[in-house]
């Protein structure tokens, strides 16, 4: 089976992160790889060691893009390509959609398409949709477990209401949740061999796209409000009196 | 403007988040509701209810089941034929997955996750929280349709009028289905977290009670996830006394004490419910993401430091496994339960 896994480097997630100049910064917080994509990054390398096959992970961006890839190579995968390009500078989300179903296309005979359901900097999880919609091939997003027969694929999607259980036809694209599998650790000699790894950069013009419009115009950014809270400590002789003191004070909020 | 709003059901059953979105459609005009689905007369009864003026009905057995492609087509040949200006949807997992859909569709964009919105004539600028939160962005599409999924419990949902009421259009399912939907595996009933007013929550600590005694075949780290689970139950009963959910911190999902679906933070579920209460959960950042918006917070830690409290309006520093009993005794009896 031919697998792909996009992903993306996010800040980590303790990163505290503030707008300053208005851009967002993290100072020396680490970047990662989305915590949502080594999901995407497991599910691909649980597949290929069932069905055999190879993993390629993709990622757009800039030089930062490399920490991704890189970390999905230590993980297992075989290969990594970078689609990088100057024109690239301030695309949004569905810009990205588009470049990553060329980027595929380019591939050719890919048999799924792993996502995570979402990056954790922008929080969109529009991404595995969008790129389903331009590729023509079913959406199997918000996947927590994944079965292959043959030549379709039997996944359970996690819905508000529980699960549903769904079956397509290869090729397809699956974004992961949290309960598909905890990832791996990259092994020692996978983060020697990423470490040494040529990561090939591809143009926009290498995947025969223009640079995608954006469609979203950003206006500002504004850091959260500052929640001003005093905490009222309750206190008491005994844990009856606690809670006594404690469900008058919540119910006299009148939030219930 | 002429605004449609797509009302997420599943089985005939609107999510709470779509009454939301009718009534952010009110404030910029006249609503015509977007229903898809099967057997679904009941549900534009109430749809008119909660102000929707007039509505799209899609009533097919091809859409019993949400297939993304089926009901992507369908909204894609409604918005041709109806032509529309703003295209709403509740930031539900169909609702988001069809707006970043209909986005392709109709050549336009998508501003996904609105917890705030503004209109400067035909113009809408959204407020979406980026980061888990901790930085807002304000953004507009120039395209048209507008597209805007819009954040659960960010917005008020409209009260009912009884017996209001207004005109159904039939329209055709859309085709183009690349899936089969073999069935499904539902969540046990109760109130779910996302749509919650009141959540009570668990952490690390809720295994901290030595007072219990597992049963002896049980080897430590079992010992560990019983003592956990008897803890959830608890939280469970107090939660089910204020009509609210069970939500639990990340460590406590990967201890194995209670499933993933139970997960509140930047991993797991966004919440904004009126109270949360966080019992034996320190708050580390990528919880405190997940469940900052909420009204008011409550803590019960035995630790004085832990960042909880930081965020809480009341604070209890003590031993959760007694207070919380003795808790859920007090308002049983102030609610008269």
């Amino acid at each position: 089976m031919k697998l792909v896994a996009c992903v993306k480097t996010t800040p980590d997630t303790t990163a505290a992160v503030k707008v300053e100049n208005s851009q967002a910064t993290w100072g020396d917080a680490p970047l990662v790889i989305n915590p949502w994509d080594e999901y995407a990054v497991e599910a691909a390398l649980k597949l290929k060691e069932a069905n055999g096959g190879t993993v390629t992970v993709i990622s757009v961006g800039g030089e930062e893009a490399r920490i991704a890839l890189k970390h999905a190579l230590a993980m297992g995968a075989d290969d990594a390509v970078l689609i990088s390009d100057p024109a690239l500078a301030g695309v949004d989300p569905q810009a990205i959609a588009h470049i990553l179903t060329a980027a595929i296309q380019k591939l050719g005979g890919v048999d799924v398409a792993f996502f995570g359901r979402q990056a954790i900097d922008d929080d969109s999880g529009t991404t595995p949709a969008q790129a389903a919609r331009l590729l023509g091939w079913p959406a199997l997003t918000l996947v927590s477990v994944i079965k292959v027969d043959g030549r379709s694929l039997r996944v359970e999607r996690a819905i508000e209401e529980g699960r549903q259980i769904v079956t397509a036809k290869l090729p397809a694209v699956v974004s992961l949740v949290k309960d598909s599998g905890e990832p791996r650790y990259p092994s020692f000699m996978g983060i020697r061999k990423a470490s040494k790894a040529e990561i090939p950069t591809w143009s926009l013009s290498q995947i025969g796209i223009p640079a995608p419009a954006a469609v979203i115009e950003h206006v500002t950014l504004i850091n959260a409000p500052v929640r001003e809270v005093v905490c009222e400590l309750i206190t008491g002789g005994n844990p009856q009196e606690i809670a006594e003191h404690l469900a008058e004070k919540i119910l006299g909020e009148k939030q219930l | 403007m002429n605004t449609l709003v797509y009302i997420d059901n599943f089985k005939g059953e609107a999510l709470p988040a779509s009454w939301e979105a009718v009534g952010v459609g009110k404030t910029l005009g006249k609503v015509t509701g977007l229903i898809f689905g099967s057997g679904l007369e009941a549900l534009a009864k109430t749809a008119f209810e909660y102000g929707v003026d007039e509505i799209l009905l899609a009533d097919d057995v091809s859409l019993a089941d949400y297939r993304a492609e089926v009901y992507a087509t369908t909204l894609k040949q409604v918005c041709g034929d109806q032509g529309c200006d703003v295209l709403l949807f509740p930031s539900t997992s169909r609702g988001r997955e069809l707006a970043a859909m209909a986005a392709i569709d109709l050549n336009t964009g998508v501003l996904v996750d609105a917890v705030a919105l503004e209109a400067n004539g035909d113009k809408l600028t959204v407020t979406r929280p980026i980061y888990s939160g901790k930085v807002l962005e304000k953004v507009t599409c120039a395209l048209k349709p507008q597209i805007i999924t819009l954040r659960g419990r960010a917005f008020p949902k409209p009260a009912p009028q009884p017996g209001k009421t207004g005109p159904v259009k039939k329209v055709a399912a859309g085709s183009g289905a690349l899936t089969t939907v073999d069935g499904y595996t539902t969540s046990e009933g109760g109130v779910s977290l996302t749509d919650a007013n009141i959540i009570v929550s668990g952490g690390r600590g809720m295994a901290e009670n030595p007072t219990l005694q597992p049963p002896a075949d049980l080897d430590a780290k079992q010992a560990e996830i019983w003592r956990a689970q008897q803890g959830f139950a608890k939280l469970k009963e107090m939660a089910d006394v204020l009509g609210g959910a069970v939500g639990a911190s990340r460590a406590a999902v990967d201890a194995g004490y209670v499933p993933y679906a139970m997960q509140v933070g930047q991993t797991g579920k966004l919440v904004s419910p009126n109270v949360y209460i966080a019992c034996g959960i320190s708050g580390a950042i990528q919880h405190l993401a997940g469940m900052r918006s909420s009204k008011m917070i409550v803590a019960i830690n035995k630790d004085a430091e832990a960042p909880i409290f930081k965020l809480a309006r009341y604070g209890v520093v003590g031993d959760l496994h007694q207070i919380i009993p003795a808790l859920t005794v007090a308002f049983k009896k102030r609610l008269g339960k």
